[in-house]
């Protein structure tokens, strides 16, 4: 198996171990890095690189006015999405994530035409154009959003596994939520009902160190996020959220502990964003060298590339990769641009399902 | 000198109960703290505690006795050393103004229900005289026999039988996979419900009161109501939000809230208020078959009183048609919730006096039905709303600017808003009833409109 590249800002060794001192309870093992096959990591590599090009993209569409309003890039936490949504079951597993969610889609495999007409607004969109960067949802794939309030698609998840369990379907609820989130007061009232009721859900928290501009030590009385969930008996895993193989390691212990109904669990992905939190962030509080150092130390993509170099894939293979997926992306950029905005009857369209 | 025990009032609405067991005999000693008999209260089966030392000198209302009424003596207490004296009369004793009935019962007293003609019937118009609370029950377990989908969250709802016994019984036949108690996190299993909606599931939420919804009120709005909306269509959330909603009695101000106007302002979601036991029921069903999120507005000082409903589980109203619950010509009064009993009080003062009002149950306060409140105000040309809230962006609000919007080359007079006091609930029992309102209200304002 490879060795992980030097990671400096995130890599923490998962603490399983020094938790079950603790409290004598079972536990889930310490998750190990998962050994992928050459094409699997291939795979992950390009999930990867279309979710940096598309961010990137939208980005310079926002500059242009293309896009408006909110919109938050996943740029530096690739690794997050791919590695846990790649162990899921589709069709039968659910996700749900915050507002920055362009990533989760992407990963699921929807058409990246749609999220970006979604994001420019237009008729062509996954939501009709009605709902915007924050607002996306594909029932079609199980995943539920795309939630603007933050805190509130924890509870919605739990919701969303109290579904899975009371139709007894097998299938596990993902819910992400940042590390901003994880202070909100119905984050708790949800770990509680979801433990006491064993819920099949795998709580992820992206701690992307700043909850907008306020880092987690400024905002959070215990910064070892892992551990949020100790007091209502949920085991919590710290995991390396820059390196795929770290993150899809966690996501297979996470779901074999859910899915012997051993109740919630909770994964704590330290990572980092490389970008603003919404568009116009100055951010300021933090250094241009903080993010260069990341980026150069800990980069998903770059990792993921040095795994593929051991494995004897070549640079040309990459570039092929690179090249496709800057096609799609280029693609999916004409169509957000050139297809229609929505029709003004839309407006009164789908304010409720039913006529009364 | 013996102690009168009278019939104690168990419960802020309790106005009556049930002497269900005596666990004590004539001629036995108690202390402070003997508990002396079990009385069933509109809620629950209460035990009550001698207060008192001495004998047992006579016990004046039997095991059994339904309907004792608040404040009626049931057995005499003498002292030690005391030469115990029979009861007088077995007559209850005229009882303390106070004592006798809820607190502010004059103001929440609703009259005996007419028989309506809009109502719709059992096929074979066949009706039965149940509780509101009974009605509520019996739309949920009739849904819930229909479609395994459906289920019930709350706190108390499972074990304890309600903190209102609505979901009385629903433990029993659906079990702990459908009738789930919470822990007390409003916000938590609001949400829990919600996400479960979006997944597929078909979630009653009770809220104890629609006081507590406060803390899930993100959930009700940002989550439910807007989804379907943002998501273009695909993500439905067919959900019910109930409990019960404005005021109760003497609970003060943090419990005493009309929500109806908060959440009739949001786009995406339906809101119902009923008034009687048969549109609680056929509007409940509705509510649950409906595809999209429903706030249902209860109210906890009807959940006692009896209505006719017709028999059979086929009882389901369309949402979003008012009620014309009594017809006139001289004047309108729009209503909903506890204020249509109160309307129809007010309309029979005024009956008296020779004018004719016409009373319209809105039912559905979100969509409102419009073109009902419109057609009347065309017969009347005179309109006022009585609204059991407070009067600013009221209910009563919207009609009035529905009335100026649409029926203006109707209007023979000003619409009147009559409402509760614009203050928060105060506890003193005089206080609370001038803050409320009432029939005199109404008739007050009716009679400012007719210049009479």
């Amino acid at each position: 198996m490879a060795t992980t590249p030097e990671k400096k800002s995130a890599s923490k060794k998962s603490s399983v171990s020094e938790d079950a001192t603790r409290a004598n309870r079972e536990r889930p093992t310490e998750p190990v890095p998962y050994k992928a096959t050459k094409e699997e990591l291939l795979k992950f590599y390009r999930d990867m690189l279309l979710i940096r090009r598309f961010e990137e993209k939208a980005g310079q569409l926002y500059g242009l006015g293309l896009i408006g309003g909110f919109c938050h890039l996943y740029i530096g936490q690739e690794a997050v999405a791919i590695g846990l949504q790649s162990a899921l079951t589709p069709g039968k597993d659910s996700v749900i994530t915050g507002y920055r969610d362009h990533g989760h889609m992407l990963a699921y495999g929807i058409d990246p035409n749609i999220i970006m007409a979604e994001l420019t607004g237009r008729a062509a969109g996954i939501s009709k154009g009605k709902g915007g960067s924050m607002h996306m949802f594909s029932t079609e794939h199980k995943f539920y959003g795309g939630h603007g309030i933050v805190g509130a698609q924890v509870s919605l998840g739990a919701g969303l596994a109290f579904g899975h369990k009371y139709a007894n379907d097998g299938g596990v609820c993902l819910a992400y939520f940042g590390d901003g989130a994880s202070n909100q007061g119905q984050v708790y009232e949800s770990f509680n009902m979801a433990e006491l009721w064993k819920l099949p859900i795998i709580f992820v928290i992206e701690n992307n160190q700043y909850a907008m501009g306020t880092s987690v030590n400024r905002a959070s009385s215990e910064d070892q996020l892992y551990r949020r969930g100790e007091s209502f008996r949920i085991p919590g895993i710290q995991v390396d959220g820059m390196d795929v193989l770290a993150v899809r390691g966690a996501a297979e212990v996470a779901l074999d502990w859910v899915r012997s109904d051993k109740g919630p669990v909770l994964l704590e992905m330290k990572t980092y964003r490389y970008r603003g939190h919404s568009m116009s962030d100055p951010a300021k509080y933090r250094s241009r060298d903080e993010v260069q150092s990341v980026r150069d130390n800990s980069d998903p993509i770059e990792g993921c590339k040095a795994y593929l170099a051991e494995m004897g894939v070549s640079e040309d293979t990459l570039k092929v990769i690179e090249k496709e997926i800057r096609k799609i992306v280029n693609e999916s950029t004409d169509f957000a641009e050139t297809s229609q905005e929505p029709d003004l009857s839309e407006l009164y369209t789908d304010v409720l399902v039913e006529q009364y | 000198m013996a102690i009168e025990l009278k019939m104690p009032a168990l419960s802020p609405t309790m106005e009556e109960g049930t002497l269900a067991k005596w666990l004590v005999k004539e001629g036995d000693h108690v202390k402070s703290g003997d508990i002396l008999a079990e009385i069933e209260t509109d809620k629950a089966t209460m035990e009550f505690e001698a207060v008192d030392e001495g004998v047992i000198s006579s016990i004046a209302v039997a095991e059994g006795t339904d309907g004792v009424k608040v404040g009626t003596v049931i057995a005499l207490i003498t002292g030690e050393g005391e030469e115990s004296v029979p009861m007088p009369s077995p007559k209850p004793v005229a009882p303390h103004p106070v004592e006798t009935k809820a607190p502010n019962a004059p103001n929440t007293i609703v009259p005996e229900t007419k028989p309506n003609p809009s109502i719709s019937v059992a096929a074979n118009g066949a009706m039965q005289t149940v509780t509101l609370r009974e009605a509520l029950r019996d739309a949920m377990a009739e849904e819930m026999r229909r479609d395994d989908r459906v289920f019930v969250m709350g706190e108390e709802v499972a074990e304890y039988q309600g903190a209102y016994k609505v979901t009385q019984g629903l433990l029993d036949e659906f079990g702990a996979r459908r009738v789930i108690d919470t822990p007390i996190t409003e916000y938590g299993f609001a949400g829990v419900g919600t996400g479960a909606a979006m997944g597929g599931l078909r979630p009653i939420i009770e809220f104890m009161t629609f006081n507590f919804a406060m803390q899930a009120i993100d959930h009700i709005i940002n989550s439910a109501a807007k989804t379907n909306y943002m998501s273009g269509g695909q993500m439905r959330c067919p959900i019910v939000f109930r409990g019960p909603n404005g005021a109760a009695a003497r609970v003060g101000a943090q419990h005493s809230q009309n929500y109806a106007p908060w959440y009739a302002s949001v786009p995406g979601l339906i809101v119902i208020a009923p008034y009687d036991a048969a549109d609680a029921k056929g509007l409940l069903k509705a509510a649950i078959r409906c595809e999209d999120p429903v706030v249902f507005l209860e109210n906890e000082l009807l959940y006692g009183r009896s209505y006719e409903v017709p028999v059979g589980d086929d009882h389901v109203l369309p949402i979003g048609k008012a009620r014309i619950m009594r017809e006139g010509t001289d004047v309108t009064i729009i209503s909903y919730s506890i204020g249509v009993g109160l309307s129809l009080e007010a309309a029979d003062r005024l009956d008296e006096d020779g004018i004719s009002a016409e009373v319209i149950d809105l039912r559905t306060i979100r969509p409102l039905d419009k073109a009902t409140v419109l057609a009347s105000l065309a017969k009347t040309n005179r309109l006022v709303v009585a609204e059991e809230g407070w009067p600013t962006c009221s209910v009563g609000s919207e009609i009035l600017a529905i009335c100026m919007e649409e029926g203006f080359d109707d209007l023979d007079a000003p619409v009147l808003r009559i409402t509760n006091e614009d203050v928060p609930m105060p506890y003193a029992a005089n206080l609370e009833k001038a803050m409320l309102v009432n029939a005199d209200k109404i008739v007050a304002g009716v009679r400012r409109i007719l210049w009479v």
